[in-house]
C-alpha cells in the first residue's frame, strides 16, 4: 500500500511487503512445524483409539499370517494387519477372534494369537483340561507346531489385550479380512 | 488402601512416565488393571518387583501364618495398605507388569462421587491422568510394608 500526493507522486511506500520476504525462512519453518505437530498428535491419537497397522514377525499363526515357512523372514515380506482398539471398551471377546496382547513375561513384547478359550470356559490340551479363569483367556496360535502361546505360560488376562485383528493389509495379494475359527471339540463352554 | 487415601473416594494424579521406563520401587502407590475384572482399575501399593523374594501373611484374620515366594519373571507383587480387606497379590497372584496403569504421586481431597477421567492426547500414550479411586475398604495404617 502506498501513500500518493495530489500530483501522482508517491509519498510514502509501504515497506511491510519488503519486511516479510527478510522474515520469510523462520516463518515458514513455524508454519511446518505447527502443522507436523498437529499431525503427530492426531495420527497418535487415532493409533490409540481407533486402529493401528502392525507387522506380523513369526510363523506362530501360519496359514493365516506369514504362510511362507522360510527362516529367514525379513520385515518387507512381513503381513501388516490392522488392529482395532474399539473392542478395549467393553472387553468382550468372541472364541476365534485373533487378538494382540504384551506378553505376561515380558510388557515389551506383544505377541499375536488367537483366543481358544474365554473366561469360564474348559480347554483341553494334550494332558489335562484346564479351566479358564475370570477375567483371563485361553490363546492359541493356528500353527501348533511352533507356537509360544498359553500350552507354555497360562491363561492371558484380558488387561493384557491391546487390540484385535480385523484386516491383512499386505501384501495385496492377501489383502481380506480375518475370519473367526473355532474348534468346538476342545472347548467346551461355561 | 486406607489411611493412606480416603475412605469416601480420592483423585490421584498419576503418571505413567515410571511404568513406561521401568523405574518403579518397592513402596509406590500404583495403578493398575484388575486381572479378574478388565474394566476395573485398582489402586495398591508395589511390594515387590520380578525376583523379590516375598513374605505374606495368607489371611490375616486367621492367626500368623506366612508363606514364602519368589515373584516370577515380567510380574510384581501388589498388597493394600490396610491387608484385613483388601484383595490384592495374595489372592489373585502375582500380576504381570503389563497391567500396570501408573504411579500415582499426589492425592486430592474429594469433594464428589463421581468419576472423572481427563486424558492428554490419547489414553494408552498420556502421561498424566486424574483417577478417581473409591475406597469401600475401612482401614487403619500398617506401616509401609517393603520386602522383608
Amino acid at each position: 500500500m502506498s501513500i500518493v500526493n495530489a500530483d501522482g507522486s508517491i509519498l510514502a511506500r509501504d515497506s511491510s511487503v519488503v519486511g516479510n520476504l527478510d522474515m520469510g525462512t523462520p516463518s515458514v519453518l513455524w508454519n511446518v512445524a505447527k502443522k507436523c505437530f498437529t499431525v503427530g498428535v492426531i495420527s497418535l491419537t487415532v493409533s490409540d483409539l481407533f486402529a493401528s497397522i502392525v507387522p506380523v514377525r513369526g510363523a506362530s499363526m501360519s496359514p493365516t499370517f506369514n504362510p511362507k515357512t522360510n527362516s529367514l523372514l525379513d520385515s518387507l515380506s512381513d503381513d501388516r494387519v490392522l488392529v482395532e482398539k474399539l473392542c478395549l471398551s467393553n472387553y468382550k471377546f468372541s472364541h476365534g477372534d485373533v487378538i494382540v496382547f504384551c506378553s505376561p513375561d515380558n510388557h515389551k513384547e506383544k505377541h499375536i494369537k488367537r483366543i481358544v478359550g474365554l473366561p469360564g470356559d474348559w480347554v483341553g490340551t494334550i494332558y489335562d483340561v484346564v479351566h479358564v479363569p475370570e477375567g483371563h483367556c485361553w490363546v492359541e496360535g493356528d500353527n501348533s507346531a511352533s507356537s509360544l502361546d498359553s500350552r507354555s505360560f497360562g491363561p492371558v488376562p484380558l488387561g493384557l489385550v491391546k487390540g484385535r485383528v480385523t484386516h491383512i493389509l499386505w501384501p495385496p495379494h492377501r489383502v481380506s479380512s480375518v475370519e473367526r475359527k473355532t474348534s468346538r471339540n476342545r472347548v467346551s463352554p461355561s | 488402601m486406607l489411611p493412606t487415601l480416603n475412605v469416601t473416594g480420592s483423585m490421584l494424579l498419576v503418571e505413567r512416565i515410571s511404568t513406561r521406563s521401568g523405574k518403579l520401587r518397592p513402596g509406590d502407590v500404583v495403578i493398575f488393571r484388575s486381572p479378574e475384572t478388565p474394566r476395573k482399575i485398582v489402586c495398591k501399593r508395589l511390594i515387590g518387583l520380578e525376583g523379590d523374594q516375598i513374605t505374606y501373611v495368607v489371611d490375616p484374620q486367621s492367626g500368623d501364618r506366612c508363606e514364602t515366594i519368589v515373584v516370577p519373571k515380567g510380574h510384581v507383587w501388589v498388597e493394600g495398605d490396610y491387608i484385613y480387606n483388601t484383595k490384592d497379590s495374595r489372592n489373585f497372584g502375582a500380576l504381570p507388569y503389563g497391567l500396570l496403569e501408573g504411579r500415582a504421586f499426589w492425592t486430592l481431597p474429594c469433594m464428589h462421587a463421581f468419576s472423572v477421567k481427563l486424558v492428554l492426547f490419547a489414553s494408552n500414550s498420556s502421561v498424566l491422568a486424574w483417577k478417581m479411586v473409591k475406597q469401600p475398604e475401612m482401614s487403619f495404617k500398617l506401616c509401609n510394608k517393603g520386602k522383608i
